[in-house]
Order: structure tokens, then C-alpha cells, then sequence
């Protein structure tokens, strides 16, 4: 048939512009983007304009000011002769505290009662199951009122303090604790430390491999835990045990000397662990009952004991379904802690909204913010993937 | 396929055309009001005797029966005002914005909100002082002893500057704790997490009768540690609202000079004194030079009552906070409210 010769060596003639899916596909991007980059520069455009007619500040030239206003809490020297930049970095430092605390603190919560929901005690399960169900499904806001009502209303004035150990305070100021004086012996017991931790890797490896090529067994976790905690102790006891309190002690209306953990604090990091604490609980619960129970089974039948089959075979096949998810907990504990303007601790986006106050530039200061929570995320986002890239299945 | 393509289209043009005319809006605050038939007005969330909500959100207080009488100036009638409450924090983003047309909420007057925030004041209204608030209990007679105390203070406001530099001068310490809402605010004092709350003194009066649960418990310290003039706000770039808002209260301090009030204002509509007849319209031309009726301010006085009524009324003698007309008395008894001629 003349037909087939024809399709096999004639190209079939191109449509015109207009209608060839090609080109039409481009222009309609070409057009996507024009609209998209238009209307963000109309936006920009009218904003500046609106802004210039009214003789508004512009400009991030006020971060050089100084700011003139006090902050309750900080984990860097601060004081109102600083600059507005000093203070957006105190604010920046508040969240990441309060953040890296929440994620630490809601990961341990949300393991633990993950499991518990799938212990095969009635009572344990059922607790677990209660808190779950009750802590997600209030709202975040709400539970930060309680946490900080109950702070500030159950507990009494500094005056009347309650002692709940030697030198350790509870008082509607928060909870007060004595801190050892530093001393330059501690940097050689932090050093100490850190060679523990990589004592101990190192050891555990080896047994890995020893394991391997003799099949002897050796106990490395409990040979690990002692070159980490026992290392500094040696190192401080041979620096002559230099142990200064800075002892809290009522002075006028409050307590100085000693650490303070203010109410607001406290509130905001019970809330926020409280609350991730139950979405990463049924993380956990989800993952590992996602590992078939032939797995288990294989396990028991190999003659693992029970922590073994859970350390060796069951998370490690669970961690591929649960760090995913996790990480989305993770950006959520950072970006609720902005939750903290509702009762007043300092952090990021307190700073800047009274920053904004004082100086009129909302479009700067909300600019700093998005920024800031953008690149904190992105990092969280980069780490995540990281052990996530080693947690997964590695297909041969 | 045509008829989606254009489809798209009229969604970009329906887009474009909404934006480009949210652009051509800004006219002068007088069209907007008037075309809207009402003057957006902001005000606290909440303070006792000058701006509060009853149980069904009728606003009344001292700032909020300026604002009526700006809208009585305006549109004959002191209803046409829409509250829009604002936290201190909230207030200069919606003024800027243009989601008020004015606020009169004890904002106070300063060199960097003329300037950098891009906004105009009218009259003073009310010149007040910032105080300290603290519990009798703690036995504190002065300022001076605050050293170490922890204070609850409003993000955003003069009176958190005032404080950092009252403490700095006086080389004491404090621990600010920071809450933006007024509620949760006197809230943690009132519980004890505060020694002390600062704000303006007339704003620390209403707060010790209207929130504290013994007001007897709770004394304002003898220190007044600030200026604090407040007065109505407006944005930069139109002068003829600048000058409805600002004659508008001129008038309500004149009518009291002048001994007009809500109830002989009527009888002095046939009054000789030609500084009279000019101020209630009876001789026109005043009111035209502003763009308003010529009897703005008659109607501000009929509607509402000149500048002493209004501060007795909410906030003065006849009120539950009883505050002395001190320095908001008139310039002829010794205080500085001083009104330009109406000429």
C-alpha cells in the first residue's frame, strides 16, 4: 500500500503556529509568567507608591537605630541602648531555643507514647490513646493560655516562694535554680565530653565489625555510656572538683542570682511539646506498624530478645516511614513558636511586631520575618533529608 | 480551545483591572467618608471611660464621643461613625493602610510618629503622664524603690520606651514582661506575675476601677515619669482632613470658653456676640472654608456637648475614674487646653 511507504519516509506536515501543541504550550507559560512577575511588580509598584505618598520610612537603615526598649529574656548580652539589629538577633536566638527544646522534648514524648499505644498493657495503651486524642485536638492557642494561666495563677508571689529542693524556687516568676559559676576547668570537662562521644562511636564500630568476622558479642552501649559520662568526671575531679553555686536568694521584689525559667517560657515549650508531642506519637505508632509482623516473627524466630527485634529489625525498617512526616512536626513546632506573642515571651516575631511599632516599617519587619522562618525551615528541611537519605531503603 | 484561552484572558483583565483600581482609589479622606456615610474611627479594644464596648458592642468613652462629634460635624448626625478597635500594636499598620480614616485612641504625639511613620496629630485631647501601677502590699511609695521589679507593659507603645529610659537614667533594673493584648496584660498583673504595670496614668485609673477586683488593693505611684499628649491621628497627605478633624475639636474646646453647651446652645443661636454667631454658622462662611455645613459646629455641640461635658461625662467628675481637670483644664482656669480662634 502506498500509504505505509508514505508515513514511513514523509513527515507529516507541521500545523500552523496556532494550533501545534508545542508552541502553544510555551506561549501559555510564556504567559503564566508575565501575568505572575506582572502582578507581583504591580504589588511591589503600588506598595511603594502608597508608601512614598505619605512620606513613610523605607529602607533597612533603622536596624542601625538603637532601640530604646527593654526584653525580658535573653540568651545573648542585651540592653536598650542596643540596636534594633541586637535585638531582632535576641529575638532570633529566644526562637531557636524554645524551637530546638520543643523538637528534643516532643521527639522523647511522641516516641514514648507512641509505643505506649501499641503496648499490650490495657491501661498503658488506653493513657496513651486519652492523651492523643485530647492535646490534638485542642487548639495550640488555647493550650498555651492554660499552660500560662496555670503558671501565673496556681503559683504564689516570690515572696511566699515554694521550695521544691534546696535553693530550687517556684514562684509566679517561674522556676529558679542554682548554676555553677563558670569556671575555665569546664571547657576541659566539655572537651572531655566530645572525646567520649567519639570514644565511643569508634567502639561501637569496631565491635560492629568484630561481631561480623568472629561472631563475639561485646557490650558497646554500656562501654560507650561509660567513656561519655565517665571521661568529664574524671577530667573534672582531676581539676581539683572546682564547684561554685550562684545560689538564688530574694533580693527586694525578686529573686537574682541563680537561672531563671520564666512562666512564659516554661508555657510555651509545655505547649509546644505537648501538642507536637501527640502528631509525632501517631507517627510513630503509624511506622512501626507498618513493618509487616513477619518481620517480628523472622526476628523472634532468629532468637532476637525483644529489644533486640525492636532495635535491629523493626526501627530501622519503621524510620523510613516516620522520618518523612516527622519533619513536617518539626517545621510546625518552629513555626507555632511564634504562638508566643499571645503571652508575651520574646521571641522572633514579638520583637519585630514591636519593632514595627515603633519604627512604622510593617513591610521591612514582616519581610525579616519571612525571611528568617524561610531560611530556619530550609535548614530543618535540609537536615531531615539528610537522615532521611540515610534511613532509607537502599535498594542493590 | 478558544473559548478557554479566553477564558484566561478576562481572568488576567479582571485581575488587572482590580488592581490598577485599588490604585486610582486614595483620594482625599473627605469623598471616602462621605461616600461611605461614615467616619472610620479607631479606637482601643477596651479602656474604661475612653473607648469600651457594652455587652452589645456600643461603644462609649471619652475618644469615643469625639469621634461622634467629628461625625456630627461631618454628616449632622453623631452616629455615622464606624469603631474599628485596635490593639496598640495594630493601630499605625491600619491607619497607613487607610483601614481608618482617623484614630483617636490616646495615641501619643511624638517626633518619629509626625515623621517616619508618616502621619499628621491634631489637638491635643488629653495630656497625660506615664505612671506605675502597684499592689499596696508591696509597700513601694515611690518610683525610685522599683529597683528589680518585674513590669507588664504594652508592645509597640511610647510607655515601653519611657520605661527602658526612666530605668536606664535612674541606673535600675527591670524585667519587662511584654503582652499585647490590654486584657491578658492587666490579667498577669492582676495575678501576680507583675510588680508593677505602667501606662498612661488616666489609662492606670480606669484600669485600677474597672479591672482590679479591689481597687483599694492597687495604688498609682506619685512619679509621672513621661509627657504623654494625646492626640487624634491622621495620615501625611491630606491637609483638608487634617483640618476637619483638628477644627473640629477646636470648636468643642471653644464652645466650652465660650460657655455654649448641649443644652443653651440653642438660645445662643440668637446670641449678639459676633465670635458666637461666626463659630454656630448663624453668620456663615466658617464652615464652607473646611468643606462642611456651616453648622458643624452647632451640630457637634446640639449632638454631643462642648469639651467639658464631654470630659465629665466619661472620665471626670461625673464618671467612676473622677479624674481632676488639671492640666486638660482650659487655658483661662489655669490648664492648657488653649482652642484657635474660629476666624
Amino acid at each position: 500500500m502506498t500509504s505505509e511507504t508514505a508515513s514511513a519516509g514523509v513527515k507529516p506536515a507541521r500545523p500552523v503556529p496556532w494550533r501545534d501543541p508545542a508552541i502553544r504550550g510555551i506561549a501559555y507559560q510564556v504567559v503564566f509568567v508575565a501575568a505572575v512577575v506582572g502582578f507581583i511588580a504591580f504589588l511591589v509598584h503600588n506598595t511603594m507608591e502608597n508608601i512614598g505618598r505619605q512620606n513613610i520610612a523605607t529602607g533597612f537603615g533603622f536596624l542601625h537605630r538603637e532601640a530604646a526598649f527593654g526584653i525580658g529574656e535573653t540568651l545573648i548580652e542585651y540592653s536598650p541602648a542596643d540596636t534594633y539589629f541586637r535585638a531582632f538577633l535576641v529575638g532570633l536566638t529566644n526562637t531557636l531555643y524554645v524551637a530546638a527544646l520543643g523538637i528534643v522534648l516532643a521527639t522523647l514524648l511522641g516516641t514514648v507514647m507512641g509505643l505506649a499505644r501499641l503496648s499490650s498493657n490495657w491501661l498503658v495503651r488506653k493513657l496513651a490513646q486519652v492523651y492523643v486524642e485530647t492535646f490534638r485536638n485542642i487548639p495550640l492557642a488555647l493550650q498555651l493560655f492554660f499552660w500560662w494561666g496555670l503558671l501565673n495563677k496556681m503559683a504564689p508571689g516570690p515572696r511566699d516562694a515554694i521550695q521544691i529542693l534546696p535553693d530550687v524556687f517556684v514562684s509566679n516568676r517561674g522556676i529558679v535554680f542554682p548554676v555553677a559559676v563558670a569556671n575555665p576547668a569546664y571547657r576541659w570537662v566539655g572537651a572531655a565530653f566530645l572525646a567520649g562521644i567519639v570514644l565511643a562511636i569508634g567502639v561501637s564500630r569496631w565491635a560492629r565489625r568484630r561481631q561480623a568476622a568472629t561472631g563475639r558479642q561485646l557490650p558497646a552501649g554500656w562501654i560507650g555510656l561509660g567513656l561519655i559520662l565517665g571521661l568529664p568526671a574524671i577530667v573534672f575531679l582531676a581539676a581539683g572538683a572546682p564547684l561554685q553555686l550562684d545560689v538564688p536568694a530574694l533580693k527586694g521584689f525578686n529573686f537574682s542570682g541563680g537561672h531563671t525559667v520564666s512562666p512564659e517560657f516554661a508555657a510555651l515549650l509545655i505547649g509546644l511539646t505537648v501538642y507536637s508531642g501527640t502528631f509525632i506519637a501517631e507517627i510513630v505508632r503509624a511506622g512501626i506498624l507498618a513493618v509487616s509482623w513477619g518481620q517480628s516473627e523472622a526476628a523472634m524466630a532468629l532468637g532476637l530478645r525483644s529489644g533486640q527485634r525492636m532495635r535491629l529489625v523493626v526501627l530501622p525498617q519503621a524510620l523510613r516511614v516516620i522520618v518523612p512526616p516527622i519533619t513536617s512536626q518539626y517545621l510546625g513546632i518552629t513555626k507555632n513558636s511564634s504562638l508566643a506573642v499571645l503571652i508575651g515571651y520574646p521571641d522572633l516575631v514579638s520583637i519585630a511586631n514591636t519593632s514595627m511599632n515603633q519604627t512604622g516599617q510593617a513591610v521591612e519587619g514582616i519581610a525579616i520575618i519571612m525571611a528568617v522562618y524561610l531560611f530556619i525551615s530550609l535548614a530543618i528541611s535540609l537536615a531531615m533529608n539528610l537522615c532521611n537519605r540515610a534511613v532509607a531503603l537502599v535498594e542493590r | 480551545m478558544s473559548t478557554l484561552l479566553s477564558k484566561r484572558w478576562a481572568v488576567v483583565a479582571v485581575l488587572a483591572a482590580l488592581a490598577w483600581s485599588a490604585a486610582a482609589q486614595a483620594g482625599p479622606t473627605l469623598d471616602k467618608v462621605k461616600q461611605n456615610g461614615a467616619v472610620t474611627c479607631g479606637v482601643q479594644t477596651g479602656l474604661a471611660g475612653f473607648a469600651q464596648p457594652d455587652s452589645q458592642g456600643v461603644y462609649s468613652g471619652f475618644n469615643v464621643e469625639i469621634c461622634k462629634a467629628l461625625s456630627a460635624a461631618i454628616f449632622g448626625d453623631p452616629g455615622k461613625v464606624k469603631f474599628v478597635p485596635l490593639t496598640a500594636q495594630q493601630r499605625f499598620t491600619a491607619l497607613q493602610s487607610g483601614e481608618v480614616d482617623v484614630l483617636i485612641n490616646n495615641t501619643t504625639w511624638t517626633l518619629s510618629r509626625d515623621t517616619d511613620l508618616g502621619f499628621n496629630f491634631g489637638p491635643v485631647v488629653f495630656f497625660d503622664g506615664q505612671g506605675f501601677l502597684v499592689a499596696k502590699k508591696l509597700n513601694v511609695k515611690s518610683a525610685k524603690e522599683l529597683n528589680g521589679a518585674t513590669v507588664c507593659v504594652q508592645p509597640g507603645t511610647t510607655t515601653e520606651l519611657n520605661l527602658a529610659d526612666y530605668f536606664r537614667a535612674s541606673k535600675m533594673e527591670y524585667k519587662p514582661v511584654v503582652i499585647e493584648k490590654l486584657d491578658e496584660a492587666t490579667g498577669a498583673f492582676f495575678s501576680g506575675r507583675c510588680d508593677v504595670f505602667t501606662t498612661d496614668s488616666s489609662a492606670l485609673a480606669a484600669i485600677r476601677v474597672g479591672r482590679a477586683q479591689k481597687p483599694d488593693d492597687y495604688v498609682i505611684l506619685p512619679e509621672r515619669i513621661s509627657k504623654e499628649p494625646l492626640a487624634p491621628v491622621m495620615r501625611h497627605g491630606d491637609e483638608q482632613w487634617h483640618d476637619i478633624v483638628s477644627w473640629a475639636v477646636y470648636a468643642l474646646m471653644q464652645a466650652e470658653e465660650s460657655n455654649l453647651t448641649k443644652a443653651n446652645v440653642d438660645d445662643a443661636l440668637k446670641s449678639d456676640d459676633p465670635a458666637i454667631k461666626r463659630m454656630l454658622g448663624v453668620t456663615p462662611g466658617m464652615g464652607k472654608m473646611l468643606g462642611l455645613d456651616d453648622k458643624w459646629a452647632y451640630n457637634e455641640i446640639k449632638m454631643v456637648g462642648n469639651y467639658g461635658e464631654i470630659f465629665d461625662r466619661n472620665i471626670g467628675a461625673g464618671s467612676p475614674l473622677k479624674l481632676d481637670r488639671g492640666l486638660n483644664g482650659l487655658w483661662t482656669k489655669g490648664g492648657l487646653i488653649y482652642p484657635m480662634p474660629i476666624r
